[in-house]
């Protein structure tokens, strides 16, 4: 009998070990459970500059809290539960506090973990996210009135966002300014949502994917694509016939009341 | 069946009522200091210590990182930088020197809470709950790592009760304090009601970590006086990880207490109206003059 001990032991182990295993998997299946959502961060969460993407930073910060610390402007805080952003991990609201763009970018100098990219040394180049205009029937702007905070508050002014001109259908005599956010230029600071005068801001800082669209690979552009072949055509051995179609009558005009038809 | 009488009562006659809680009063002194340390700048403007547990800066140049949560974002494939590896490396050799679970009674905040409900379940006379094996927190530590490699993300960090508090305590104003009081409030209702020192005692995996890196530590409880134990076993009743006790007592290679559990709280110390043990560092204290330190002979 006493030869059947350590047999006993040994199968009694290996159970132990399989049944830690087994357990060990469905714990990591819980935690991947709560860890899904947090995958894709809130669009109304933003990141410091210079954060790795939303997947890697969730692999790199450990909540620390020290670029929160070192943000001279109060803007970045750590996530409580249940907030916008995985909880613990830094994210700002630009709506309350934009990012103020300090040249030495101190957030990412304070970074311990590399979750925050040290090679990003110059603020213009950081990419929090980016504006666009989703309020196309609020922003007074394009009602036709002249408010230009957000395009005047822009620290790089006329690169990330300008006023396009629009001829007024309404008035007949006026222009539509409208603010237009260049994405390859905006940092998604934030400064134009957070100084936007309407109630609910009619410019928004979005996850600059969300924000920018995207036309799709096989989408070419037939004026650019004239540009890129000079003047060939498209097609080798083409013939260009000449436009032909409908052509308006010359009719007199009334002198005067060219701006009212 | 009579109930075990509450331990204290009969320290406090033996020895006085400070000598019967000079270790409580040192770690709750402590773990508030750690916390001052922190809450320093915020509050007063005195940056000593900036960051959470999870990593700090002391004076602007000593990083400290928690080990297991660095382990973790390396097993999610990312390198850290310098001062998180370098903070980490320094609390391992810290607490691989000294002992690991010296963090859980004399720097963690959810300590308290822990201790707050043995301490009301003892006033209560509660004696029913799940036992847990002890071994489950070794089981969360595998699927905490597993989680983090195949999720890529550092996975124990989304509900961590220890750095949930302390962020909470660090970076929360009392408005934002929110979700957090709930995680607090969830580990005293099942230490409390559900499983006796369940927490800390069986799943916490931060803990188990820190008792994988520290168990030869030198700072060690012993009992040197242990011929004049009267087995009332108040120890046994104050002890977070009773199970430890009893090889010091009848070990006859040592006195001293060898498991990697032991979290050198010193409460056994305190409560003990025969003064049976010391808590110290080497061979100071709870090995003088007893039988020669072996290591490795407990689990
Ligand atoms: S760049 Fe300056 S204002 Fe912006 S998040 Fe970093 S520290 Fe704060
Ligand atoms: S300093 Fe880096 S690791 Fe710390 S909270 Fe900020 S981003 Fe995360
Ligand atoms: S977010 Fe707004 S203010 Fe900031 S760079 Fe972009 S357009 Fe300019």
């Amino acid at each position: 009998m006493a030869s059947d001990k350590p047999a006993v032991d040994r199968r009694r182990f290996l159970a132990d070990a399989a049944r830690g295993a087994c357990g060990a998997g469905f714990l990591a299946l819980l935690l991947g459970w709560a860890a899904a959502p947090s995958r894709t961060l809130a669009a109304t969460a933003l990141r410091p500059p210079g954060a790795l993407p939303e997947s890697e930073f969730l692999s790199a910060c450990v909540r620390c809290g020290l670029c929160v610390r070192d943000c001279p402007y109060d803007t970045l805080r750590l996530a409580d539960l249940g907030a916008a952003a995985t909880a613990g991990t830094p994210y700002f609201d630009a709506r309350k506090v934009p990012c103020e763009m300090c040249e030495d970018i101190p957030c990412v100098v304070a970074c311990p973990t590399g979750a925050l990219d040290k090679r990003l040394k110059d603020i213009d180049k950081a990419r929090m996210g980016s504006a666009v205009l989703v309020g196309h029937e609020t922003c007074l702007n394009v009602l036709g009135l002249r408010c230009d905070v957000c395009y005047r508050v822009c620290p790089l002014i006329d690169k990330a966002i300008r006023l396009e001109t629009r001829h007024n259908e309404r008035t007949g005599r006026h222009a539509h300014l409208i603010p237009v956010v260049n994405t390859d230029a905006c940092t998604g600071c934030g400064k134009c949502e957070h100084a936007c005068v309407l109630e609910e801001a009619a410019i928004k800082v979005l996850p600059a994917a969300l924000a920018k669209g995207r036309i799709g690979a096989h989408y070419g552009l037939g004026w650019e694509e004239k540009a890129r072949h000079g003047d060939k055509p498209f097609v080798e051995g083409i013939i260009d016939l000449p436009d032909r179609g409908y052509t308006p009558p010359e009719l007199p005009r009334a002198p005067g009341r060219e701006f009212r038809p | 069946m009579s109930a075990r009488r509450r331990p204290g009562p009969a320290a406090i006659r033996a020895k006085g009522w400070f000598a019967a809680h000079r270790w409580l009063l040192a770690r709750r002194a402590a773990q508030l200091g750690f916390l001052a340390l922190f809450l320093g700048g915020p509050l007063l403007g005195v940056w000593i210590v900036k960051g959470t547990l999870a990593t700090s800066l002391t004076l602007g140049v000593l990083p400290l990182s928690d080990p297991f949560i660095v382990l973790q974002s390396l097993v999610a494939r990312h390198v850290p930088e310098t001062a998180a590896l370098l903070g980490a490396a320094i609390v391992l050799a810290a607490y691989a020197l000294l002992r690991g679970r010296l963090f859980c009674a004399w720097v963690c905040p959810v300590n308290v809470v822990t201790d707050g409900a043995a301490a009301l379940r003892r006033r209560l006379g509660w004696r029913d709950g799940v036992r847990l094996d002890r071994r489950l927190r070794l089981v969360v530590l595998a699927g905490a790592l597993l989680a983090s490699a195949v999720g890529g993300s550092i996975a124990w960090e989304l509900v961590n009760p220890v750095t949930m508090t302390h962020r909470a305590l660090v970076f929360g104003s009392s408005l934002t304090w929110g979700l957090a009081w709930s995680v607090v409030a969830a580990v005293f209702l099942f230490d409390l009601a559900v499983a006796p020192r369940g927490w800390c005692g069986a799943l916490c995996p931060v803990g188990a970590f820190y008792g994988l890196i520290g168990r030869w530590g030198r700072v060690r409880v012993g009992a040197p006086r242990r011929a004049a134990c009267d087995h009332c076993q108040d120890c046994f009743a104050v002890c977070p990880e009773p199970h430890v006790i009893t090889p010091s007592l009848k070990n006859p290679d040592s006195d001293l207490i060898l498991s990697r559990d032991c979290t050198a709280c010193g409460r056994c110390v305190d409560v003990c109206p025969q003064s049976v043990f010391v808590l110290g560092v080497g061979r100071q204290g709870p090995a003088a003059g007893a039988a020669p330190l072996r290591q490795g002979d407990l689990p």
